[in-house]
Order: structure tokens, then sequence, then C-alpha cells
């Protein structure tokens, strides 16, 4: 579903990605460990196509389309999800104007029926409630006063109401209590966990993992991928750190 | 009689379009007079009209304990003006939103001169500006703190958005204080789009142009929060911000 071949990328010039392979196919969770400054969270935004992030070799596609040639907004609507390791605050819109009409936007590029006011709010209301948020949260304005445990949480709410085919979560784990970790992983599970979808899991720490049981771990480091393995990688990683583990 | 034409060396026209000021000027004589009684309230919301060239100016009095809540749009095609001269009693309460929103070679402006002539009286004022093209828009806001004027409470703010290297923003917020017992606040920012934003609001699926006219909309929607019947100025303001995005 997602094919990484040889992916370079620089940031303000500076090489950041030196050739990283993947793939994720449909109904499997990928883990991406590594240390900081490896390159985690610039391989998301290359994935999602944030702007300054620029590809220089490899490809990156997502159901045999160019990921690359794809605006943010055309990936969104093809599916791809990207939760913010730093959600951004966005004072004088609220939530539920923002995903309305994000989800509607969607909807359109795919030739769907866009969402009615009162459907809407439904389905912001159930998936609120599956995150263990209060759905008045979504009346403010987007992630302004919110702590970070808070912003993390409304990020799935978010992935909940979009119902990606493939979700990219970049340290969705940190600045979360073990209350929220437990409710941001059930969420994952309940969201993500299906035959048709596929999710590209990026974190420091083993933690989350015991709660979203990754099919597949991978070591990143230098902009590379230096090893891969199953879910024991990641309590290897746990107890040897990164250093003992790429040897 | 009308008064002599203005010239840019007067601070109070120091931006304006006095060109497009000019077939008018006869036309304008003295300025509106608005006032509230003493404890009486007053809420107007003023909306552009179709007009190429708008200009006006009002003179509001404010009693003992009145207040006035004013909410106005700002987005004349060729130059629009609005212009305040407001004075407050002991107690009185003025509140003042409005918005420029422009593009091409408008001009629009804003200028106000609030005196806390007693004691006791509070001012706010909020001004937003979009302006894109080669438009340029303006607040020009003086504050007269009389010498007896203690306890006043007085505010403002002004923000502009320019989406073109070509807009031009001017922001004057001034104070001239005679009392020593007084609560004066006032600050200005000029930005642009927030390329973190936009990506966010890409990265949820929004295509370029709705993430900007949203985050627009989220600028300057904010100034009606308090209007009591904010439909009809929302309404204008969004169909303004259209054009200055077409």
């Amino acid at each position: 579903m997602l094919r990484i071949e040889n992916l370079h990328a620089t940031v303000a010039e500076k090489p950041i990605l030196n050739g990283v392979s993947l793939s994720v196919p449909a109904g499997e969770v990928h883990a991406i460990m590594g240390p900081n400054g490896s390159g985690k969270s610039t391989l998301a935004y290359v994935l999602a196509g944030r702007p300054g992030y620029e590809v220089t070799e490899g490809s990156a596609s997502f159901d045999g389309h160019d990921l690359i040639a794809m605006e943010p907004f055309e990936r969104a609507a093809a599916g791809l999800f990207l939760g913010f390791q730093y959600p951004v605050e966005i004072p004088g819109v609220s939530y539920l104007q923002f995903l309305r009409e994000s989800l509607n936007a969607q909807r359109r590029a795919r030739g769907e029926a866009e969402l009615s006011g009162a459907e809407f709010i439904k389905l912001a209301r159930s998936q609120a409630a599956l995150l263990g948020m209060d759905a008045e949260m979504l009346k403010r304005p987007v992630n302004v006063g919110f702590s970070g445990g808070e912003k993390k949480r409304a990020e799935m709410v978010q992935m909940g109401i979009m119902d990606p085919r493939f979700a990219i979560l970049d340290e969705t784990d940190s600045g979360l209590d073990i209350d929220a970790l437990k409710a941001v992983g059930a969420g994952i599970n309940s969201i993500m966990r299906k035959p048709d979808k596929g999710v590209l899991l990026i974190t420091h720490y083993q933690r989350l993992l015991d709660y979203v049981r990754p099919d597949k771990v991978h070591v990143l480091q230098a902009g590379r991928i230096v090893r891969s393995g199953g879910p024991e990688l990641a309590q290897e990683l746990e107890r040897e750190g990164y250093v003992e583990a790429a040897a | 009689m009308t008064a002599p034409f203005p010239t840019r060396k007067q601070e109070e026209w120091r931006y304006a379009d006095l060109d497009a000021l000019q077939p008018v000027w006869e036309q304008l004589g003295e300025p509106e007079r608005i006032a509230v009684l003493p404890g009486q309230s007053l809420e107007q919301v003023w909306l552009p009209s179709d007009d190429p060239v708008q200009v006006r100016r009002v003179n509001v009095r404010l009693g003992a304990g009145a207040s006035f809540r004013l909410f106005a749009l700002n987005s004349a095609e060729q130059y629009g003006r609005i212009e305040l001269e407001v004075d407050l009693a002991d107690g009185a309460n003025f509140e003042f939103f409005a918005a420029n929103i422009g593009t091409g070679l408008s001009t629009n402006e804003i200028v106000s001169n609030v005196r806390h002539l007693e004691p006791n009286a509070s001012s706010r004022q909020a001004v937003r500006s979009v302006l894109n093209g080669k438009a340029t828009g303006t607040y020009l806001g003086k504050i007269e703190v009389a010498r007896d004027a203690q306890k006043t409470d007085a505010e403002q703010s002004v923000k502009a958005m320019l989406l073109d290297r070509g807009a031009t923003a001017n922001a004057k917020p001034e104070l001239e204080i005679f009392a020593d017992d007084v609560k004066c606040a006032h600050g200005a920012t000029v930005g642009e789009l927030d390329p973190n934003q936009l990506f966010y609001l890409g990265s949820r699926g929004l295509p370029p142009a709705d993430a900007r006219a949203l985050l627009l909309e989220g600028f300057v929607m904010g100034l009606w929060d308090s209007a009591s019947e904010p439909d009809a100025i929302c309404e204008a303001a969004r169909e303004a911000l259209r054009k200055v995005l077409a």
C-alpha cells in the first residue's frame, strides 16, 4: 500500500534522508524507531508533502500513485493522514468548522457527497467519545489553549473523523500520561486496525507499542533503515539502546 | 460651509486617497452626530455600500454611564474612510470592532479620536486589516485622557495581514494622557499567513485557496463575537474576503 524506495531528502539543502526503503502492505502496522535527529519526522513530513522538504532521489508511492507528485491536500483526499508531533494552533477557527470543511473538501475531491452539519456533528461526537475527549472542546479554536496531551488526543479524533486508509503517526505518544496513552492506543487500533488500512508509527519509545502491536519494527539511523524485525526488536532496543541494537 | 480641503500634512489625512476624496468632499458637509444619553446603550453595525468611494464621519457623545458598541466593515473598492470623534463622560463605555478589507489599488482607513473627558470611562478598539494587491489599510487611533479622567481604561489592538508584497498596512495607536491613574494598553502587528498553519490545513485535505480563506476568516471573524446580530456583517466580511482572494 505504501512503498518507499531509496528515498533521499534534504531540508534547507542539508541531506536528512539518505536512501530509505520501506514497504507497508495493507493490514499492517509498522513502527519506525530511532534516536533524535535520525530523520523520523523528516520522513513523516516528506510523505505528507510539507513545503521545504525536498526529495532529491528515490520514490514514494501510495496504492501505485506517485506520492511525491501530489499536493498535501491531494494526499489527504487519497486517504493519507499525518498525526502531527506538534499540532498547530489556529486562533479564530473552530475545530468543528475546520474539520467539517476539511472532510468535505476530501469528499468532494473523491466525488462523494458532502456531509450536512447534523451528520458531521454526529460523527464528530462519536469520534470524540471514542478517544475520551469532551466534544465541547471541538467548539473551541483549533488547539488553542489545549494541553500537550489534549492536542495529541485531538489529532486522533481528527483521524477518526477523516477515517484515512493510511496513517503516519509522528510521536503521537509523546506528552501523554498513561491513561491518555491507553486511550490513544485503543483509538488507533479501533480506527486503523483493518485489513484494508495501514499505519506507520513513528516513536522514540516502546511503550505505545504495548498498546498498538506492530507487525514490523524498523530502526532509522542517519537517514537510513539499519535494521528491521518483528515486535521483539522494539524490546531489544528498549533494553540495549539504539547503538547496540544497530551494531 | 464646507471645511477647507485637507492636505497630507495633516496627520489624520496622511495616508488618505485625496484624489478619490476630491469629488465627494463638497457633499460631505458636517459630520453625522450620535448622542447616547446618560445610562442608555446603543449598538450599531456599519456595512459597506456599493459606492467606490465611501466616507463616513461621525461625532459620538456618550453621557455618564452610557455605552455604545460599534461594529464596522470598511471595504470600499476605491477609497473607504471611517472617521470617529468620540467623547466619553463619567463611566461611559465605548467599544469599536472594525475591519479594513481591500485589494487592487484601494485605500481603506479608520481614523479615531477617543476622548476620555471624565473619570471611570472605558474604551476598547480592535481593528483587523486584510490586504492584497496594492491595497492600503490604515488605522490611526488617538486616545486622549483629560486631566481629571482618573480610572480611565483604554485599549487598542490593531493587526494587519498582508497577502501580497505590494500591499501596505499603516498602524498608529497614539496616547495623550494627562491623568495619572489610568490603564491604557495598545498593540500592533503586521504579518503574513503562517506557512505552518497552511500546511496543517492542507494535510487535512483543504486546497490552498480554501485554507487561506479559512485562516483569513478566523483572523477577521473574531471581531464580531460580541455583536448581538452578527449575521449581516459576517456575510459582508466573507464576501469582501472572497473578492480579496479572487
